[in-house]
């Protein structure tokens, strides 16, 4: 046991040390936190309408003044032909452009019914989708109000209505942030446990240095677990940091246990640096090690339900994420900081995420060599 | 020029040599592109829910039925108290709750009128109204089609074009994002630490004093991750239409144009990099991290540039990937031309300049 | 457990000894015996195989075929023993150069699991011996290679192995230098302790009571440097070796 205090008290000196590392594991914290959280918003906000009104009528100026109310759109007035409107989406100066043909309160009143048309730029299908959806709500209501003015009666409402109301719990602003915060965290100690300890190991290799230790008596499991510790708490240093920025530039609500956090958050390490140091175990060179990881850590960080739903994804890729430790430890950090899940909570998820490390470090010992 | 080739070759059969490079050169746009591709879709399908019943009558039953039917929500758990909803949603599994006040049926017949609640668990809060959406729909219609005799004919219709993705695939955002992505991974990534690499390992004072003039040494490290890059441009492209379906509406030139373009911006860029870095791990952090990122989050790939805050919008301005994405864009699927993307591309050729003479600046200042 | 201070026949025992790579037969069938307080000589030009057999000797690499012992313990199953009582020197400097030279003491020291006051009172000893005192705080990076050589010397020999195994030691330093490194082998030899060297050094065989002589994998002569020199009926090592080199031609 003691050989790992003198192997910690030797990594410690070395990482603070070492000047172009020290802004990385202290800067980094900070600086993604803000940028990625602030960055990282799926609202959608002030979408660039363009109503080419060529009808200039009572019911079409009004339709388009209760589109420019909704704080959705930004909305600007055009009179365009529709080569010009080709133009206007084809820059991406306009995002959804509204036409109203002449002729279009006539056709209304005589035949009860008129079109208006509406062009959108789908590139970005789910916002096309989103913003039109807004628009068809607009359109709606609209619609009820004229038919009701239309047929004198005050309000069209049929005889039998069911309310659907809805309670956001746990959200009730539906602020995104509060979704992105926790999800940011896990990146920043993924990318700290799992690419300092493994890079460390194989620079040893590259460096030579592990020779010297390897002709000593030094058991595996030792060096092992004398390459994790350092970064398991630098990691822990950090994810504090992160939780402080959260809460006072975000206003994170904190409604768990924050010992509950700290046990899975150091469990996740446990296996995600396994897991580094298992590959670091089977390279020869800092870029191998580099190149394995990033490859993983892209396909998992996609994969996690960090920036959209693990539930809208294929059930293969659902099942696929039990062996996904960014997966679980995300959902585990929303769980905890937001909901104020406990152990008890996610016994099943503490079960895994042991037994995941638990293999994982074996491995990691037994791939370890001693010989060259 | 004889020896500018061989060296280049030296360079090719280390890269080739190596069968994890190779993995990541090839098999990170594929995956990457599957990915974006077949997983990361915003259409919720089986979201897990349990019902809490207080009337169970039989509108309730009918209504569930509905709901359950839809293909939206798969049951979770029957409810029998308020008093169990919290523990379910600290579970995690179960993202929304539908209550039915007691006595639902009674009410609508006697009042006109009765209340459904839906909790969602709005950790998540996209997908918490997603659901509620979803949830309303069903209800709204079963209520719709209930009353279907009382319309009014008086209407405002809409004839809605969407144009360029008819079909609003998820692939027609994500191809050209993960282009810029993936070429900058390897121009910019993989050139900086291979030159770091050169520096740590003391081989770069090497080939410093061989007869190879500096910029030969710089070109035949970069010449071969220009090819890879373009070879990975084409299989996403390639991929991208015959996999997904995104279109190529532009000139095949005006694409290659602005691909090579960016590539030889991320080239410089790599190479500015290593000027900086003295070793690997520096040069990773530098391009993994502070190029990465930025181009996943402040390029407008995942999360519109319009939606963040002003800061960050003015940020990412200076975010190359951004003016890249929106002209592959353009091109790609609006099929516009030069007549369209000459900004981006004047701003694309500025920035390399840029990068390119920072670095030979640096270049000199360290041989002196 | 055994322990080595009850163990008296040779210290180093290799029978038949090969290590394969693939087809390529780095060491090849080598047999020989190392006494106690012995300074044992490897001698050959690079390539012979002289690294591969130390890294066998050291329990860094497994045997191929063929028996060996060090210090009474199997070179198969034992190799953990094997390393709790010996010393090592590689060839590249692998001491940390970001550490002290106080800190990389007390690192070997607590793996070796040497008690504190021991390690305080034996780092004082060997850095004044060195003529390191004045060094202890400073970065092993900035110490000239003569002294860093010194340092991975007497940290090899920090916890009193049987056994010391050094991979050209002495490699880039001036002759000088070199002269003094030899001065501390030889009272650490004094102390009973094994010494093992490889060198391609012909003069640093001279120093040496016993010299193998290894080519293409092979031992080709084992003698003391008198009865090398006798043999071959020549006055220095150096016409030793080139009159081998020559005979295989």
């Amino acid at each position: 046991m003691r050989t790992i205090l003198y192997l910690l008290q030797k990594e410690f000196i070395q990482v603070f040390r070492n000047k172009a590392m020290l802004p990385i594991i202290f800067i980094m914290p900070l600086v993604q936190m803000l940028v990625l959280v602030f960055a990282a918003t799926m609202e959608l906000k002030k979408v660039d309408i363009t109503v080419v009104d060529l009808d200039l009528s009572e019911t079409s100026t009004r339709l388009t003044s209760k589109f420019e109310a909704s704080s959705f759109f930004h909305l600007t007035r055009a009179q365009l032909s529709p080569a010009e409107t080709d133009q206007l989406l084809m820059k991406g100066t306009a995002d959804v452009v509204v036409t109203f043909p002449s002729g279009f309160e006539q056709d209304l009143k005589r035949n009860d019914q008129a079109s208006i048309q509406i062009l959108v730029d789908a590139i970005n299908g789910s916002a096309a989708e989103l913003s039109n959806a807004y628009l068809q709500t607009v359109i709606g209501s609209y619609n009820m109000k004229i038919r009701a003015e239309m047929m004198g009666v005050p309000k069209f409402t049929p005889p039998q209505q069911v309310s659907v109301i809805p309670s956001y719990w746990y959200n009730p602003e539906l602020n995104f942030k509060f979704y992105m915060a926790p999800g940011v965290l896990v990146i920043l100690v993924t990318i700290i446990g799992l690419f300092l300890s493994s890079l460390n190991l194989v620079r040893e290799k590259e460096m030579g240095t592990i020779e010297q230790l390897n002709v000593t008596p030094i058991k595996k499991y030792h060096f092992i677990i004398g390459k994790m510790m350092p970064f398991l708490i630098i990691a822990l240093l950090d994810l504090t940091f992160g939780l402080l920025v959260a809460k006072l530039v975000f206003g994170l609500p904190f409604r768990g246990n924050i010992l509950t956090l700290y046990v899975f958050t150091s469990l996740y390490l446990f296996l995600v640096m396994s897991l580094g140091l298992f590959v670091s175990a089977i390279s020869d060179t800092q870029q191998q090690v580099l190149f394995v990881s990033f490859f993983f850590m892209i396909v998992f960080i996609i994969m996690s339900g960090l920036f959209t739903p693990v539930e809208s994804m294929p059930l293969w890729a659902q099942n696929l994420d039990m062996i996904n430790p960014v997966y679980y430890l995300i959902r585990i950090i929303r769980n905890v900081v937001l909901k104020g899940s406990g152990l008890f909570d996610m016994t099943r998820e503490l079960l895994y995420l042991s037994l995941y490390g638990l293999t994982m470090f074996s491995l990691a010992v037994w791939r370890y060599r001693k010989t060259v | 020029m004889d020896q500018l080739l061989g060296f280049v070759k030296k360079e090719f059969t280390h890269i080739f040599r190596d069968p994890r490079t190779m993995v990541i050169l090839f098999g990170i746009p594929i995956i990457q592109l599957m990915l974006f591709g077949y997983v990361i879709t915003t259409e919720i399908k089986d979201a897990r829910i349990a019902i809490l019943d207080h009337s169970n009558d039989n509108v309730t039953r009918e209504i569930k039925n509905k709901i359950l039917s839809s293909g939206y929500f798969r049951l979770e758990a029957n409810l029998i108290q308020e008093n169990e909803i919290d523990p379910i949603f600290k579970k995690g599994d179960v993202k929304e709750v539908i209550v039915f006040e007691k006595g639902f049926a009674e009410s609508l017949e006697r009042e006109g009128k009765a209340n459904i609640q839906v909790i969602a668990d709005a950790s998540d809060p996209n997908t918490a109204q997603m659901l509620f959406n979803y949830t309303n729909g069903i209800i709204q219609d079963y209520t719709k089609k209930k009353f279907a005799g009382f319309t009014i004919p008086v209407q405002i219709k809409s004839e809605v074009r969407m144009l360029y993705n008819e079909n609003m695939v998820g692939a027609f955002m994500y191809v050209p994002g993960t282009m810029a992505l993936i070429l900058m991974l390897i121009s910019a990534m993989m050139t900086s630490i291979t030159i770091a690499r050169e520096k740590e390992m003391g081989t770069m004072e090497i080939l410093l004093v061989s007869p190879l003039k500096a910029t030969h040494i710089i070109l035949g490290k970069v010449a071969p991750y220009l090819l890879l890059s373009l070879i990975d441009a084409f299989v996403v492209v390639f991929l991208g239409n015959v996999v997904f379906g995104v279109p190529i509406r532009g000139s095949l030139f005006v694409l290659a144009f602005l691909v090579i373009l960016y590539i030889t911006m991320a080239l410089s860029l790599g190479i500015l990099i290593s000027t900086v870095a003295n070793s690997q791990q520096v040069a990773l952090f530098i391009s993994g991290f502070a190029l990465m990122l930025p181009t996943i989050l402040l390029s407008g790939f995942i999360f519109p540039i319009e939606n963040m805050p002003v800061a960050l919008q003015v940020l990412s301005n200076f975010m190359p990937p951004r003016w890249f994405i929106d002209a592959l864009k353009q091109v790609m699927l609006k099929g516009n031309g030069f007549a369209y993307i000459w900004p981006n591309v004047l701003i694309l050729s500025a920035m390399t300049l840029f990068f390119l003479g920072l670095s030979v600046k640096k270049f000199r200042l360290r041989l002196e | 457990m055994k322990q080595t201070s009850e163990y008296t026949g040779p210290i180093i025992r290799v029978k038949d000894l090969v290590k394969k790579f693939g087809s390529f037969t780095a060491v090849d069938h080598i047999s020989f015996e190392v006494n106690k307080g012995e300074i044992f000589g490897f001698l050959g030009a690079n390539g012979a195989g002289k690294t591969t057999a130390i890294r066998m000797l050291c329990g860094l690499l497994e045997p191929t075929s063929g028996a060996l012992q060090v210090a009474g313990f199997d070179g198969y199953h034992q190799r953990e023993a094997i390393k709790r009582n010996i010393g090592y020197m590689s060839q590249k400097f692998s001491l940390y150069e970001d550490l002290t030279v106080y800190e990389n003491f007390r690192l070997y020291a607590g793996i070796y699991g040497i008690p504190r006051q021991e390690r305080i009172r034996k780092t004082d000893e060997l850095l004044k011996k060195l003529n390191l005192e004045e060094s202890r705080n400073k970065l092993v990076a900035g110490l000239p290679l003569g002294w860093k050589q010194k340092l991975a010397f007497s940290l090899a020999l920090f916890h009193q192995p049987a056994v010391v195994f050094l991979d050209e030691p002495s490699g880039g330093v001036d002759p000088l230098t070199r002269r003094t490194f030899w001065d501390l082998i030889y009272e650490v030899a004094h102390q009973g302790i094994t010494i093992f060297v490889t060198t391609h050094y012909m003069d640093e065989a001279e120093y040496c009571n016993r010299v193998a002589i290894m080519s293409e994998g092979k031992i080709v002569a084992l003698d003391t440097p008198i009865a090398l020199k006798e043999q071959y009926k020549t006055d220095s090592m150096d016409g030793v070796f080139l009159k081998i080199a020559r005979n295989k031609e």
